[in-house]
């Protein structure tokens, strides 16, 4: 027992987290004349360890997810979901929606697609949240940064926020929110074109240079963001405002989040140095669900395809959810880090 | 023959679709290539994920930003 717990802490720590190259960048920079516990030091140290090691897990992790990926085309996810009814076919939809290729301008036709072959709309949504809330990718990501237990649980969340929002959106009699000319269009099956190995292949690599370039800005960022929270903004800002000492801080993480667009890619190493400074688990993982689940961009183009009132009824459902979620992971923190 | 591309509000769409057209030209294939933007049409045409490739009604790739020499291969491939 005790040896397999050594083997995945090294296996969490050294391959995932990369840790030893945290340690080779540091005698590195040692090396030049640069003291990592310095402040330029330490910055520099931040950025080029969180950049290597980001850009490492994604390609190996793109390239894999793909290649699964390319098994769940949109035309099949629907397939599969047409045969369920209820809370199963909810739930179902909350875990395709974490093997489905997606990006964010083809939610409008999927949305579309999905309804209009009289898929429940509450079904729908679920996909729609777990989708960029929870893939394969953020799991990996998260167990490098935050550990084994976060990221499960982070994962079962999502999952459960999607299930219960997506239900809930049914219930509440959402359906006619909906575009008329959605509601109205021919039903049309589609089938996709069969592939081979080679295709998936090719398929996976486009996915991996296309997803790169797409995340590249926003990595930048966010690691360049997190190295000056790592090593510039005092630590008791951070415990004053997201630590324990605000009840208020979930709220204030998420509402500050919704907004925003970024990749989960980008949240992370911010997310990671605001939880070396003191700031709640929970807060934070509120605020990276926000910025990846809501986004004003997403919000304009789901507009085109829903009333008002569901858009409404689906930012707060959300926006709920996460608070809750944050709330729970602030309460346990000390039983899951 | 008719190549629509399929796919509104992104820039790889727009990529896509300015490839296509010198595909088209360089393969000199008489083909006239239009951009469907509208979201009914899309639900009509059945199409998920864009941007997407249609010729002669028939979807021929979807959901991939593919290049220009991706698409010359498709085209030459689907028009033999």
């Amino acid at each position: 027992m005790e040896s397999l717990r050594t083997i995945w802490f090294f296996f969490q720590d050294q391959i995932l987290g990369m840790k030893w190259l945290n340690a080779l960048i540091g005698r590195g920079l040692e090396a030049l004349g640069l003291d990592p516990d310095g402040l330029w030091g330490g910055i520099l140290q931040f950025f080029l360890y969180d950049t290597i090691k980001i850009f490492v897990l994604l390609s190996l992790l793109i390239f894999g997810i793909s290649y699964i990926q390319s098994y769940f085309p949109p035309e099949r996810t629907r397939k599969i979901l047409g045969r369920f009814r209820g809370l199963g076919a909810n739930t179902l939809a909350a875990l395709l929606g974490t093997v489905t290729p997606f990006c964010s301008c083809s939610s409008i036709p999927l949305f579309m697609g999905f309804t209009s072959a009289g898929l429940p709309v509450g079904v729908t949504f679920s996909f729609l949240i777990s989708s960029p809330m929870v893939d394969l990718g953020s799991l990996v990501l998260l167990m490098s940064v935050f550990g084994g237990r976060v990221a499960v649980v982070y994962v079962v969340l999502g999952l459960v926020i999607a299930v219960v929002g997506g239900t809930l959106l049914d219930r509440l009699g959402m359906e006619r929110y909906v575009e008329d000319f959605i509601r109205n269009a021919p039903r049309i099956e589609t089938e996709s074109a069969a592939l081979t190995r080679h295709d998936r292949v090719l398929y996976a690599r486009d996915q991996l240079l296309a997803t790169i370039r797409k995340v590249a800005p926003y990595i930048f960022l966010g690691v360049g963001v997190g190295a000056v929270i790592h090593n510039v903004i005092p630590q008791t800002w951070v415990e004053t405002v997201l630590g324990d000492g605000n009840p208020l801080a979930v709220v204030l993480a998420t509402l500050v989040g919704i907004p925003m667009y970024a990749d989960i890619f980008g949240t992370i190493p911010v997310a990671e140095s605001l939880l070396f400074k003191g700031a709640g688990l929970g807060t934070i993982l509120s605020f990276m669900m926000a910025v990846t689940t809501l986004s004003l961009p997403s919000m304009i183009m789901l507009r085109k395809a829903v009333k008002p009132k569901l858009l409404g009824a689906f930012i707060a459902v959300c926006t709920v959810g996460i608070i809750l979620v944050g709330y729970f992971f602030n309460f346990f923190q000390q039983f899951l880090l | 023959m008719e190549i629509l591309v399929v796919g509104a509000g992104c820039a790889s769409c727009d990529k896509v679709y300015v490839d296509t057209r010198e595909a088209v030209k360089e393969l000199g294939l008489a083909a006239e290539v239009r951009k469907v933007e509208d979201l009914v049409e899309m639900v009509r045409m059945g199409i998920m994920s864009v941007p997407a490739l249609v010729l002669d009604g028939r979807t021929i790739s979807a959901g991939r930003t593919i290049s220009k020499n991706q698409i010359k291969a498709l085209l030459e491939q689907e028009t033999k």
